[in-house]
């Protein structure tokens, strides 16, 4: 059977939210250990969008994001992308290097700290998505960079533009209270394995 | 002054002093072309480099090569004439730097070289450009004038 990713029956898409929430609540334990404060997230989004409607997320295409981009590897492949608003990037660094930021400038190393958590964060939603459909999945090394969402979010929405007129994405938000961190979590599974992860967990 | 905007895998025409605005551009291209005589312009945000690759390829606005076709016919269809037809190129960046093969990565460079040689096939000459680089642009393209507003963060702002 192929999957027909702008045609998901309702069984298919809790399963991708499923997914997206063992996932992520790995990650968000490892992103509170972390930082040493509790972190809560949302119900995971299955979203499927248009392209004319990808930039109207992430507060819309000119919003400058810290976007840390993993290849997905191995028996599934595909991409991570774990977005950040540029409070939310100063917050972290502050709570990372227990001081007081004055502006939302980046430096080397604070970036290189980041681009880390991202990397965490990542590497346990994948260990425990790799864990469920028994897949064996690792991820590449990070690649970071700041700039406007819509250009960041093009990376993704291009790999669907080969198969489809439609972009999924499996999104969560991380949630940080006392000090608002929030993040994004997407999962871009390359369209070949979105098939290999469903058909691994019986589902089609 | 109307304005509007070029989505993903979109385009527009425009006349009478308006402009086509394509925000946050990435790997996709932004190709601007403009009848001189006429004042007309026309706007095309595509993904991909060729419709002939891929087999879902419906949506003509999303190729370099099947997109600069339809804008030139939407253009000529306003008023437009091929001869007056000049063009310009923006986007094509690399967002992110990896140590990989993949060619996905590489798709901003692809992007770019493919609008080149259908422009160039079609005898529309390119002139000027703002592509490549590893950051958004933001571009606005003038019917008025035909000049090409591109605005980054942190790489400045400038009219080609």
């Amino acid at each position: 059977m192929t999957v027909d990713i702008s045609n998901l029956n309702n069984i298919l898409l809790d399963v991708l939210k499923e997914l997206g929430n063992i996932g992520a609540g790995n990650a968000a334990t490892a992103l509170s250990q972390i930082i040493n404060n509790k972190v809560d997230m949302n119900v995971p989004q299955v979203r499927l969008l248009n392209f004319s409607e990808v930039d109207g997320i992430l507060g819309g295409p000119e919003n400058p994001v810290v976007g840390i981009y993993f290849g997905m590897e191995g028996d599934a492949v595909g991409n991570i992308m774990f977005i950040l608003d540029l409070e939310s990037a100063k917050n972290l660094v502050e709570l990372l290097f227990d001081k007081k930021k004055e502006s939302s400038e980046l430096n080397e190393l604070e970036i290189s700290a980041l681009s880390e958590i991202g990397n965490i964060l990542a590497s346990s939603y994948i260990n425990s998505l790799s864990q469920l459909t028994s897949l064996k999945l690792k991820t590449s090394v990070p690649a970071i960079t700041i700039d406007m969402a819509g250009a960041i979010l093009s990376v993704p929405a291009i790999q669907f533009s080969y198969v489809s007129d439609k972009v999924l994405f499996i999104e969560t938000e991380f949630i940080e209270e006392n000090k608002y961190i929030s993040g994004n979590l997407f999962l871009i599974p390359d369209i070949d394995s979105f098939e290999i992860i469903l058909n691994s967990l019986g589902v089609v | 002054m109307q304005s509007l905007k070029v989505g993903m895998a979109d385009l527009n025409t425009i006349k009478n002093n308006g402009t086509l605005v394509t925000l946050g551009l990435g790997s996709c291209v932004g190709i601007a072309i403009f009848d001189r005589k006429n004042k007309i312009a026309g706007l095309a945000h595509i993904m991909l480099p060729s419709s002939l690759e891929i087999k879902n390829n419906s949506n003509k606005a999303k190729f370099a090569d099947s997109g600069i076709e339809l804008l030139i016919s939407k253009m000529e269809f306003i008023g437009a004439n091929k001869h007056n037809m000049v063009a310009k190129l923006a986007g094509g960046a690399q967002m992110f730097k990896f140590n990989s093969k993949a060619d996905v990565l590489k798709i901003g460079e692809r992007n770019v070289l493919a609008s080149k040689s259908k422009l160039d096939e079609l005898g529309i000459k390119i002139i000027a450009e703002d592509t490549g680089g590893n950051f958004g642009r933001t571009i606005e393209f003038r019917s008025s004038d035909g000049s090409l507003l591109i605005k980054t963060i942190g790489y400045g702002k400038k009219t080609i």
